[in-house]
């Protein structure tokens, strides 16, 4: 296993040592470039959707006003004269969601850091199929282009929000095709990096390492993969049946005498709208757990190094993670609570929803005990680790009232349902993948990024976070609805709360200007940064201990390691050290 | 630099890389058609007749609009690709390179003809008017049809590349392309195994 001179079969050319630029650095098949080439295509993605959501925040602030300063860079079919158009309001309120669901957090959380992680945190020279690896990084990246290039197709992208719901999304223009197609693309590329990540962290551990020594961040992003690779393929299947409503004129989703513009759609009909609905959710529940499950994985790693402990309850928080995992298989129809299904229905999914919470909390509650007694750094990563706690906390629940039948139904559709899930998502796991590149970034560089900035970075992202998301849950409270093109402006219930649009706008073009000294700082410390130690934050697991910084070309480690103890064996009383880290053979005397 | 347990089984899991990753792989693809037939399902819970009113005609079994012998011929023909596909890896378990090619090449001329007959069965629907748009019974029964053979096509692209080019490493490294044959076998064998499913579905329920 550890040995590297014969090689007679295996990847021959991919020894980089001799290898061309272009195998190097483009088409690599070592996980960490394609950890780092998804990192930094998912963070621009992430920049993108955002600039997106601060265009319509103009139009919901000062409806119907030109914009601004760049008013005049805009086509007239999008915003003439700088006033935006309720069309493209639509497509910007569809992409902002795709893009940062599916081409932001996703990649950055499972394709980034996974990529990156995984391999150095089981001792594993690279994934089991590092083909494959690339392979799901280029057909994400053709996704990508397809999902930006439909901006540019006649009518522009596609406009019936995010969950592309049916019988609208059928009749759509377009840039819905090329919605589709470009999904079918992103769950290709998740699909195979699903496959390679279980087989990865089933096959390759290293030796020594049982399931239960595996640090929490690796339980995570196993859970993780098997949600994508059982819950997509459903929405692969929703999205085929779409093209063909779209291409081929079939009524999958199309009912029988549907009237668009006074006129009775030409389709044989006998649909169901409601299929979408239940085809996409079964996808898109799990998804939640995809976007929240590696942040946890994240803050469960910077706690433990950070508060010089071992994690509380580390193996209920594993059980509870596979618990969860199962769980929200079969929780989806609550989104659907309106749409009629049936109180039977109704019954089941919200017993089911009020039972996925008590994992979560459990999780939640083992990270905040794992504070306690804990002589704790407040590093960078770990303030954006602490961060993540309470606005996690908010966001989980705000989301019970959303779970119960009765409660839903006033909650539905309105700005409520938009506050939640951003707290979940946004303060929540964006935090936490804040604090995950500012803890790994100087294993990946060698190099550490800059305290100072950092802090900025931090209280300006979790002030200005919480002036955009907490008056959603307020104006939500209040009955307005989602998706509204002017904000509300038009509704006398509206009127008491509508004041908080501009607060909201302002904090979000504030949450931007806080991102500068994030981006000076990833690009400045990536040549300048003081240089770090191979374990630059005295950490127990492997990627620190036992690898390099950066970790050596092709293969990881200058020797394979060896595990002999659990994942954060800090502070033992055995040991002067305060961290034993897993690579360490008991009889060795410790260093220093 | 290596990976571990490309050829041999890790001792713990018993298993190596790619037995564990085409299971995976075909776990996923259960889920993909999973979603497809719950969609039929639903389709046809919620429709007042199956398969319906097709070209102004009223049908009330499916077997009146489909051509259930030649459905009939196909699955024979691709449960008997399948006996191939077992034998022609068996033949490199047991050192018989020659009859690997022997059996390889049966298994990817049943593949060949499984699409012929489907696209002399799509011709016939065509020339009659039963086109997808027409009602929801035939469009499920040409999604479902046409992405299975898509995985059709897929398999014989594959077992074409290791009838042919891919067939050399049967010289460098014959224990683990021997693994592949088998690798390969198991996707076969779940397109099969599609078929049975969806055969008595639409052709027959």
């Amino acid at each position: 296993m550890a040995d590297h001179a014969a090689a007679p079969e295996g990847h021959p050319e991919e020894d980089g040592h001799h290898a061309s630029f272009w195998r190097q650095y483009i088409f690599s098949t070592d996980h960490k470039v394609i950890g780092i080439q998804y990192g930094v295509t998912s963070l621009l993605f992430l920049l993108f959707g955002f600039s997106l959501v601060m265009l319509m925040r103009w139009q919901l602030a000062y409806p119907g006003q030109p914009l601004p300063l760049i008013g005049w860079l805009f086509t007239d079919d999008t915003m003439p004269g700088g006033v935006m158009l309720p069309e493209f309001y639509n497509q910007l309120g569809a992409m902002h969601g795709t893009i940062m669901v599916f081409l932001g957090i996703v990649p950055l959380a499972v394709g980034a850091f996974g990529n990156y992680v995984v391999p150095l945190q089981i001792g594993a020279p690279d994934m089991a199929f590092p083909k494959l690896n690339m392979a799901s990084y280029w057909v994400f990246f053709a996704g990508g282009v397809i999902m930006l290039s439909s901006f540019f197709v006649p009518a522009g992208a596609a406009k019936a929000g995010w969950t592309s719901y049916a019988p609208l999304s059928v009749i759509e223009s377009m840039g819905q095709t090329m919605w589709l197609i470009s999904m079918v693309f992103l769950i290709t590329s998740s699909l195979l990096g699903a496959v390679n990540f279980l087989t990865t962290i089933v096959q390759l551990r290293a030796d020594g390492m049982t399931l239960m020594q595996m640090p929490f961040f690796v339980w995570a992003q196993f859970v993780t993969s098997f949600l994508l690779l059982l819950a997509f393929p459903p929405l692969e299947a929703a999205s085929i049946l779409q093209l063909s409503d779209r291409l081929l004129d079939t009524s999958f989703f199309m009912p029988s005498g549907l009237v668009v513009s006074g006129e009775v759609v030409d389709v044989a009909g006998g649909g169901s709208p409601l299929l979408w609905q239940h085809l996409f959710w079964f996808l898109a529940h799990p998804e939640v757990y995809v976007l929240v499950l590696p942040a946890m994985g994240i803050v469960a790693e910077i706690i433990a190094n950070n508060a010089r402990k071992p994690l509380k309850g580390y193996k209920v928080m594993v059980y509870s993670l596979v618990f969860l995992g199962f769980m929200s298989f079969i929780v989806w129809a609550h989104h659907m609570f309106i749409t009629g299904m049936g109180q039977v229905m109704s019954v089941f999914f919200q017993t089911t929803t009020m039972i996925i919470s008590i994992p979560s909390v459990i999780i939640l509650t083992a990270l905040f005990l794992s504070l306690w007694g804990g002589s704790i750094r407040f590093t960078t990563p770990m303030l954006f680790a602490l961060g993540f706690l309470p606005m996690f906390g908010i966001g989980g629940l705000t989301g019970l009232p959303l779970g119960l039948a009765a409660t839903d139904i006033p909650l539905h559709d309105t700005y409520y349902v938009i506050g939640h899930f951003h707290y979940v998502v946004a303060p929540g796991t964006i935090l936490a993948l804040m604090a995950g590149i500012y803890y790994w970034f100087p294993k990946m560089t060698g190099r550490t990024m800059n305290d100072a900035l950092g802090k900025i970075h931090f209280w300006g992202t979790i002030v200005s976070m919480n002036f955009i998301f907490f008056p959603m849950l307020i104006q939500g409270m209040a009955g307005v609805s989602r998706r509204l093109y002017d904000g509300g402006q038009i509704y006398a219930h509206a009127q008491d709360v509508i004041v908080y649009n501009e607060v909201m706008s302002i904090a979000a073009w504030v949450l931007f200007v806080f991102q500068i000294p994030f981006i000076v700082n990833l690009l400045i410390s990536m040549k300048k940064g003081k240089p770090a130690s191979d374990n630059h934050w005295d950490a127990t697991t492997l990627e620190w201990s036992a690898a390099p910084s950066p970790p050596v070309g092709h293969g990881n480690f200058h020797d394979l390691p060896k595990v002999y103890r659990e994942p954060y064996e800090y502070s033992h009383p055995d040991r002067d050290e305060d961290y034993w880290p897993q690579n360490i053979p008991p009889d060795e005397a410790p260093e220093g | 630099m290596q990976i571990p347990f490309t050829v041999a089984p890790r001792p713990d899991t018993g298993v190596n890389n790619a037995k564990i990753g085409v299971w995976l792989f075909l776990a996923s693809e259960v889920m993909l058609f999973g979603g497809l037939f719950s969609a039929y399902i639903f389709l046809r819970i919620g429709a007042p007749e199956w398969p319906g009113e097709v070209a102004g005609h009223l049908y009330e079994r499916a077997s009146d609009i489909l051509n259930v012998p030649l459905a009939t011929l196909n699955t024979v023909v691709l449960i008997g690709s399948s006996v191939t596909m077992v034998m022609s890896w068996a033949s490199l378990a047991m050192q018989r390179f020659d009859r690997y090619r022997l059996y390889m090449g049966a298994t990817i001329a049943l593949g060949f003809v499984f699409l012929i007959v489907k696209a002399f069965e799509y011709g016939e629907k065509f020339s009659h008017g039963y086109l997808p748009a027409e009602n929801n019974f035939l469009a499920i029964y040409f999604v479902l049809t046409g992405l299975h053979g898509l995985h059709v096509i897929g398999g014989i692209l594959v077992n074409m590349y290791f009838m042919w080019p891919g067939a050399r490493m049967w010289k460098t490294d014959p224990k683990r392309f021997t693994n592949r044959i088998e690798i390969a076998g198991l996707y076969w064998h779940f397109v099969d195994l599609v078929w049975i499913f969806l055969f008595p579905t639409i052709y027959l329920l």
